[in-house]
């Protein structure tokens, strides 16, 4: 499969079932099943587990959904149950806050990924340097990150390095790329980045290869790799942890994590309480051909069935209309103009399905 | 006609874009603008334009203010450094109308309670921010007809439309505008979301309002002044415009707007450009109007040590 040899390369996993994973239950995890996650991921060695609502810090809202509980809850909840792993949060600038991250941090989180559009970089320099204050683990996510060009994806690391990043992450939000698209962003990155920063890498297996694209990025000098359990996550989920993890073993590449334990977690925990199965179908594969963002899925679902309109005709008019993450109102409103085009909803002020 | 004498300050996408504003008042004239790069392009247009300008910031601005009579000023800069402005302004009796999210003055959305503010004598008035202006309105449409309990906006704007200020700075927009959404929007919570979308060609500003009702909404009452309230905004940006809604979900109301602009400084998607300029230019005519009426009498405000 590689033509580099990865022996011996060590990689940190960055497991995504408590945030991402979050997207795939519509936001609706207790404390509980949180807390017996996190567990099983500690006891695995997972070195890093990654927990918020869908959306990150300050993602309860009408947008993006309101899970039971609040972060700061699931938050000090996971962080007093684990020994080893340390807990992350996802913030989006524009949607959470400072104020937010010093939350999540009295809570006990100590890393964070401060997420941008992948053109938006410079949204995110309050964020990344008060997390440095912190002296949180700072990572700079760049999402939609098929969107930019590698030399493009090159500069805005550079941003968010200058900023404090210890780690940029190439961000495959929408499942779209492939894994030479992956080697050409991340050897970008390594050519301009210091030697000292790292890189990551986060997958979405919406075409089925979020294994292939984290090792491709592996071979180009990532070091970090997102994925979760049972592949819990928006879309097709991400790069589902074990499977990920025992293609690592057999490739000599070292991640610290216990290979069985991770896939009796999946077979036990995990997949008893996926909603829905997680897998590549017809509406996730449609999101990683036309480059959707991936959490778009379940709320296309939704509108589909209340305005009449094909999800998968609504998620193509979405990649047409070059909407990005955040914009799931325009799911809806997308939806509405569809319905009003085909004769399926009257006038504007009076948006009731027939 | 007389007209009242305005410096800009701040030589960035707002303060460029209000010139073309402030040039079209029938009672305000744009004489000043002040930046701090002397290579900016907002200076150099407005050099162009026939304005007087300093890249020594407002101290530069300061020494001429009594003798060109300068009485309205614009803050355009960044919240940092607005207080230290507009106490510097107030002093020599210029009031400021304040286009960052400083907020240290009374927050005001023209069609909801600009003409309160104008009876009263304000010397430093709070445009919130784009999103604000664009959306309070409809959260301020449906609280008028019923109680909301929660409201929520999402503002979604082009990149190219988002200067290097704003970026650098947004957790201050999202803290202003989401307390606006609750003191004028009149929502009992409010939160506020920006998206910053880099489409090619640019996408125009859309803003999506959504409210939470303590009972069922009415919705013929609440569609009705939705409705009065966009035609309200069109009098001073006529590009703003319902796209769909008002959607009703049990006692959710969402409406989606859009708003394009007038292509003044930034081409027609920078709505969100537009929408501030024109409310800060209604704010400040309706205070040049009492004052040359005399019904506001301009004083040096007395700035305890």
């Amino acid at each position: 499969m590689s033509e580099v040899d990865l022996k011996g390369r060590k990689v940190i996993v960055h497991d995504m079932c408590l945030r991402d994973g979050m997207h795939a239950k519509r936001e609706q995890m207790s404390v509980e099943q949180m807390i017996r996650i996190a567990s099983a991921l500690d006891d695995a060695g997972v070195p890093y587990i990654q927990v918020t609502h869908g959306a990150g810090l300050g993602g309860n809202s009408l947008q993006h959904g309101f899970a039971p509980h609040s972060n700061e809850e699931y938050l000090s909840a996971v962080c007093s149950a684990v020994k080893r792993t340390k807990v992350s949060v996802l913030l989006l600038p524009g949607l959470g806050t400072m104020r937010e991250l010093q939350s999540a941090y009295d809570c006990g989180a100590r890393s964070v990924h401060v997420a941008t559009h992948c053109t938006e970089a410079d949204t995110s320099p309050q964020h990344i340097a008060y997390a440095r204050k912190l002296g949180m683990d700072s990572t700079g996510f760049l999402m939609m990150a098929h969107l930019n060009t590698p030399e493009g994806l090159a500069q805005q690391g550079k941003l968010m390095e200058s900023y404090g990043a210890q780690t940029v992450y190439i961000t495959d939000s929408a499942g779209y790329m492939l894994p030479a698209d992956v080697k050409a962003r991340v050897s970008a990155l390594r050519a301009v980045l210091k030697p000292e920063t790292g890189i990551g890498f986060h997958g979405h297996h919406n075409m089925g290869i979020g294994i292939a694209n984290s090792i491709a990025a592996i071979e180009a000098g990532a070091s970090r790799i997102d994925a979760s359990v049972g592949g819990l996550g928006a879309g097709a989920g991400n790069t589902p942890l074990e499977a990920f993890v025992a293609v690592c073993e057999r490739m000599g590449i070292d991640t610290g994590c216990d290979l069985f334990k991770l896939m009796d977690m999946a077979e036990d925990l995990i997949f008893p309480l996926m909603d829905h199965i997680v897998r590549v179908d017809r509406s996730s594969l449609t999101l990683g051909f036309a480059g959707v963002y991936s959490t778009f899925l379940l709320h296309a679902n939704r509108a589909a069935e209340r305005f009449g309109i094909p999800a998968r005709d609504i998620l193509v008019e979405l990649g047409r209309k070059k909407m990005i993450g955040g914009q799931e109102d325009m799911i809806v409103d997308t939806a509405m103009t569809m319905a009003k085009e085909r004769g399926l909803l009257q006038d504007a002020a009076a948006g009731v399905a027939p | 006609m007389k007209k009242i004498r305005c410096a800009l300050i701040g030589s960035g996408n707002i303060g460029t874009d209000l010139i073309y504003k402030i040039q079209r008042s029938p009672v305000l004239e744009p004489v000043w603008m002040v930046g701090i790069d002397p290579e900016s392009e907002g200076l150099a247009r407005a050099r162009a334009m026939g304005l007087k300008t300093t890249a020594a910031g407002v101290d530069g601005l300061l020494p001429y203010v009594l003798e060109d009579n300068i009485q309205i000023a614009f803050d355009a800069t960044s919240a940092y450094v607005h207080a230290e402005n507009s106490r510097k302004l107030n002093e020599l009796g210029v009031m400021v109308i304040d286009l960052t999210p400083a907020a240290i003055g009374p927050l005001c959305v023209p069609p909801v309670n600009l003409r309160e503010h104008a009876k009263k004598v304000e010397m430093n008035v709070n445009m919130i921010s784009c999103a604000g202006q664009a959306t309070i309105p409809i959260v301020h449409a449906v609280s008028r007809i019923q109680p909301v309990a929660y409201g929520e906006i999402v503002a979604s704007l082009a990149s190219k439309s988002i200067g290097p200020g704003t970026r650098a700075n947004l957790d201050e927009f999202t803290y202003t505008t989401s307390n606006a959404i609750e003191v004028v929007g009149g929502a009992r919570k409010g939160k506020a979301l920006a998206i910053i979308n880099p489409a090619e060609p640019p996408m125009l500003m859309r803003n999506t309002i959504s409210c939470l009702t303590d009972d069922t909404p009415d919705e013929a009452r609440v569609t009705e002044s939705v409705l009065a309230m966009i035609k309200e905004v069109q009098k001073y940006v006529p590009g703003y415009r319902l796209v769909n809604g008002p959607l009703f979900d049990g006692k959710r109301v969402t409406v989606f707007m859009e708003v394009a602009g007038l292509g003044d400084y930034l081409p027609k998607y920078a709505g969100n450009l537009d929408i501030m300029t024109a409310a800060a230019t209604r704010t400040a005519e309706m205070f040049a109007e009492e004052i040359l009426a005399g019904s506001i009498p301009l004083k040096p405000v007395e700035v305890a040590a």
